[in-house]
């Protein structure tokens, strides 16, 4: 039997052991003797949150399948594993081989959100690895990053070595491939570092200096080395029908966030709405082939026997097999006494047919992201959802049965006023009385309409990149206003309201546009106890505001300005395959009130057609 | 058809809690193809019931469940498609038809367990503890005070010991279980420590359960049987 790293004596005295001793279903064990790289893969949260990260499972399964590569897992041990890993000074180690992470070629943390950025430290210096990429040498493993907080690395740039940008599955053999030959020719790590930054899609960032004017906004970018690309471009997958996709993904013991088998059912988004960073980041959209997913559900369900499947995407109403997929698994998931679970669907007959099929009424709700309250304002994000379409579905579906509404908004939108906070209240009003129209003896009681506001958090690559955002106490203003006037409104009994925390959002804010400076206070506020900021119960503003104060770093510059056209941004010098100017002319439109057609009515020319993939050719080549 | 399946828990495995245990057999039963029962309604679960839980930290050679099936299979396919899905640590032993009367209801039955206690090597035991554990079990009587909700109760535990003798540097216990009289391992063991002045450290007795079983006897005579010789092998 595996022996574990740790004692069982500790085992039984934390929460939940089965963290941290591996031996899952599907897990890979090999031979450490017989490959030649072996590769950790991060996920800096619980493991529970990082069990459920479907990228994970498709690096972790493709890189698997070489037979000299051995990927191994580990997550962020929680505040009582982490006590007693620093007091007993117990080297943080990988699940499957139990050996210490220091150990392993390559380290890869997987960012997902700006909140873990404290969590990432805390992996490194349980794991014995220099918190500075400066600081190693050829005794420590390369620490890459990679995800979609990779797109403005900036923040946590002193802290990786490399940092991947776009989607994994194109170019790590490159990598992997130049390491076993500098390893193999014994080069220096600096002369690794210097070829690995001329793979497509590869930052180096000790390679890289900025200057900056004296108000405190770059004034220059560019590489230390000759022969190093002065533009990152983004790697995408360009045909998805041909690529990895985990047939026997890892089943954790302990339930996990999501306990079910994913299926990816397409990756980008047609829509452009002005806030999504994801939207942008990930164009064109590409759909998956209808065989390849019915097939890959059915590999999926046998070898894992989840009891439920659900689909994943962006906007998966824009599928355009949905009908027969969704068909498909009904038929198939009845057979085998497996349960669908459905992401957002736009609410039509079709989704409606579905979701009566699959859901018991009584027990589901409706969901529906207007985002803003205002027409007008939802057309200064581009959020192509209109009242009437919202009061039709929500119409169509309290016909059909169901008395339930989700309306999700954010609060602090570029341009917003007090009329548009309000708004939210009185389409949430508008809804209830749509409802109460239903002649009482064919309704069901009452109706029950929550409302949830978040905060806008403006991000890279996002026609918002320019904008301001709000501080802590405007935010709650605004959440105070809408609150008040949904108790104004004649059916406030059926209306419910709830919104986010502040300070979190600001400081996610400050993180997601934020440069190499900003690395410093992280560093501090972790060195001071900061880790798990994205746990309510372990998030400390206090501590925060010092990290700040003590590293000379004001937060207003990264929250509070409305940017210049033409100021450089510490992204700047990654291509994202939407262009600078596509972004501009989309924030001048917002400025406009102008919406902007989605990819399937017309091309705004967003720059994503280099990539000779998805909607940008459909029509011109067969899709199916 | 009914089937009750025993199976071993073992290794890193007993790290694993007695829900997600459940869990884990439920998606094993999917990927083994096993043709299982479920209940009716909008979210339909398998027919399946679990005997006696075991806790977090103790291994087992003797856990049961029983299941609903709807494709009879010969216990020996039942037995091989269980393990060809199985992790390290979790070994399936046996699959047997059980009849639907309460023969077939015996996981809420169980009267008795056995039980093999070792020592980790960080308790050191003094040279003559067999001599001493032998003398602490001719009592006719051990109390014990049990932490209980409402505060703490006295619980007399040594008629709950039906068996007992050493295996090498380990005992074996036979010990009254289930639902009434239960007796965890650990009482005797701490019981023992108490009586004769020695400290117990934390985590240093290790549990494993061989085996559970019903009680057939009437008028004070026990006869144990075990959960699976109520079943009959399915040809």
């Amino acid at each position: 039997m595996r022996k574990l790293a740790l004692q069982d004596e500790i085992l039984l005295q934390i929460e939940k052991p089965a963290r941290y001793i591996g031996n899952e279903v599907n897990s890979v064990m090999k031979d450490p003797n017989k490959v030649d790289i072996r590769f950790c893969m991060c996920f800096p949260d619980v493991y529970e949150i990082g069990m459920s990260h479907l990228g994970i499972q498709i690096l972790y399964d493709m890189f698997n399948q070489k037979e000299n590569v051995w990927c191994e897992r580990v997550y962020s041990p929680w505040p009582d594993m982490d006590k007693i890993l620093r007091d007993r000074q117990i080297p943080l180690f990988a699940l499957e081989s139990q050996d210490p992470v220091k150990n392993f070629d390559f380290l890869g943390i997987t960012i997902q959100y700006e909140m873990c950025y404290t969590n990432i430290l805390q992996i490194l210096e349980l794991s014995g690895i220099p918190l500075r990429a400066e600081e190693r040498t050829w005794e420590d493993p390369i620490v890459i990053g990679g995800g979609p907080c990779a797109y403005n690395p900036e923040p946590i740039a002193p802290f990786f070595d490399l940092f991947y940008i776009g989607e994994g599955e194109t170019v790590y053999f490159d990598l992997l491939d130049l390491y076993s030959r500098a390893r193999a020719e014994q080069w220096s790590r600096r002369d690794f570092l210097i070829r690995a930054g001329q793979i497509p899609g590869i930052y180096v960032p000790s390679l890289y200096e900025t200057t900056y004017h004296e108000d405190g906004t770059i004034a220059s970018f560019r590489p230390v080395e000759d022969g190093l690309p002065a533009v990152i471009e983004k790697q995408v997958v360009e045909d998805m029908s041909d690529t990895y996709y985990p047939e026997k993904p890892v089943i954790p013991f302990i339930k996990a966030t999501q306990d079910r088998v994913v299926l990816e059912i397409q990756r980008g988004c047609i829509r452009g709405c002005r806030f999504c960073q994801a939207g942008m980041l990930y164009r064109p959209l590409r759909e998956r082939n209808l065989d390849f997913l019915q097939n890959k559900a059915m590999k999926m369900l046998d070898s894992t026997g989840h009891e439920e499947i659900s689909l994943s995407s962006l906007s998966s109403s824009d599928y355009s097999r949905l009908p027969e997929l969704v068909n498909f698994l009904i038929d198939e998931c009845d057979r085998r006494g497996v349960n669908i679970s459905l992401p957002s669907l736009r609410i039509d007959a079709f989704s409606l047919d579905v979701m009566e099929k699959i859901q018991d009424i009584r027990k589901s709700s409706l969901t529906f992201a207007p985002e803003a309250g205002s027409q007008r304002l939802r057309d200064v994000i581009n959020k192509g959802l209109t009242e009437d379409v919202i009061l039709d579905g929500a119409g169509k579906a309290f016909a059909g049965g169901w008395n339930r509404v989700k309306l999700y908004f954010m609060l602090g939108l570029p341009t917003e006023t007090e009329e548009d906070q309000k708004a939210i209240a009185w389409l949430a009003e508008k809804i209830a009385e749509r409802y109460y129209d239903i002649p009482k003896e064919q309704r069901k009681g009452k109706c029950q309409i929550v409302v949830s506001t978040s905060f806008f958090v403006p991000k890279p690559f996002t026609p918002f990149q320019w904008a301001p955002m709000c501080r802590k106490e405007e935010f709650l203003g605004r959440a105070a206003v809408v609150r008040r006037e949904i108790h104004g409104q004649l059916n406030q009994k059926s209306i419910k309201y709830n919104w986010h925390e502040a300070d979190v959002s600001v400081l996610e804010g400050i993180f997601a546009r934020g440069d190499r400076r900003v690395a410093d206070v992280i560093q501090y506020a972790y060195e001071h106890g900061a880790i798990f900021d994205a746990w309510s119960e372990y998030y400390d503003q206090a501590r925060w505001d010092a990290s700040f104060a003590a590293c000379g770093v004001d937060p207003d510059f990264y929250v509070c300005r409305t940017r210049a056209d033409d100021e450089i941004f510490p992204w700047d010098f990654i291509d994202a395959g939407v262009t600078r100017e596509f972004l501009l002319r989309e924030w001048k439109r917002a400025g406009q009130e102008r919406v902007t057609e989605n990819c399937r009515g017309t091309c705004s020319g967003c720059g994503a057609k280099k990539y000779k993939g998805g909607v940008c050719y459909e029509g011109q080549s067969e899709i199916c | 058809m009914k089937v009750r399946v025993k199976f071993a828990k073992e290794g890193a495995m007993k790290f694993v809690g007695h829900l997600d245990i459940m869990r884990y057999f439920q998606k094993a039963i999917r990927r083994a193809g096993i043709d299982i029962a479920y209940s009716e309604g909008f979210s339909p679960h398998m027919i399946m019931s679990f005997a006696n839980p075991l806790s977090v930290g103790l291994t087992s050679g003797g856990e049961y469940f029983d299941m609903q099936i709807r494709t009879a299979f010969p216990s020996a396919e039942l037995v091989r498609r269980l393990n060809d899905v199985m992790v390290e640590g979790m070994r399936v032993i046996s699959a047997v038809q059980v009849p639907e009367d309460k023969a077939g209801k015996a996981m809420s039955l169980v009267e008795a367990a056995d039980y093999r206690i070792s020592f980790r090597e960080s308790q050191p035991l003094p040279d003559d503890w067999q001599v001493r554990f032998a003398a602490f079990m001719e009592r006719t009587s051990i109390i014990i005070r049990k932490k209980t909700k409402k505060g703490e109760k006295e619980m007399e535990i040594r008629p709950l010991v039906y068996e007992w003798h050493f295996e090498g540097d380990a005992v074996f216990i036979k010990v009254s279980s289930g639902s009434s009289d239960n007796l965890r391992p650990e009482y005797l063991m701490e019981a023992f420590f108490e009586a004769e002045g020695l400290i117990l450290e934390p985590f240093t007795l290790m549990i494993h359960r061989l085996e559970i079983y019903v009680d057939r006897g009437s008028e004070g005579r026990h006869d144990f049987c075990s959960l699976e010789a109520l079943g009959q092998i399915i040809e």
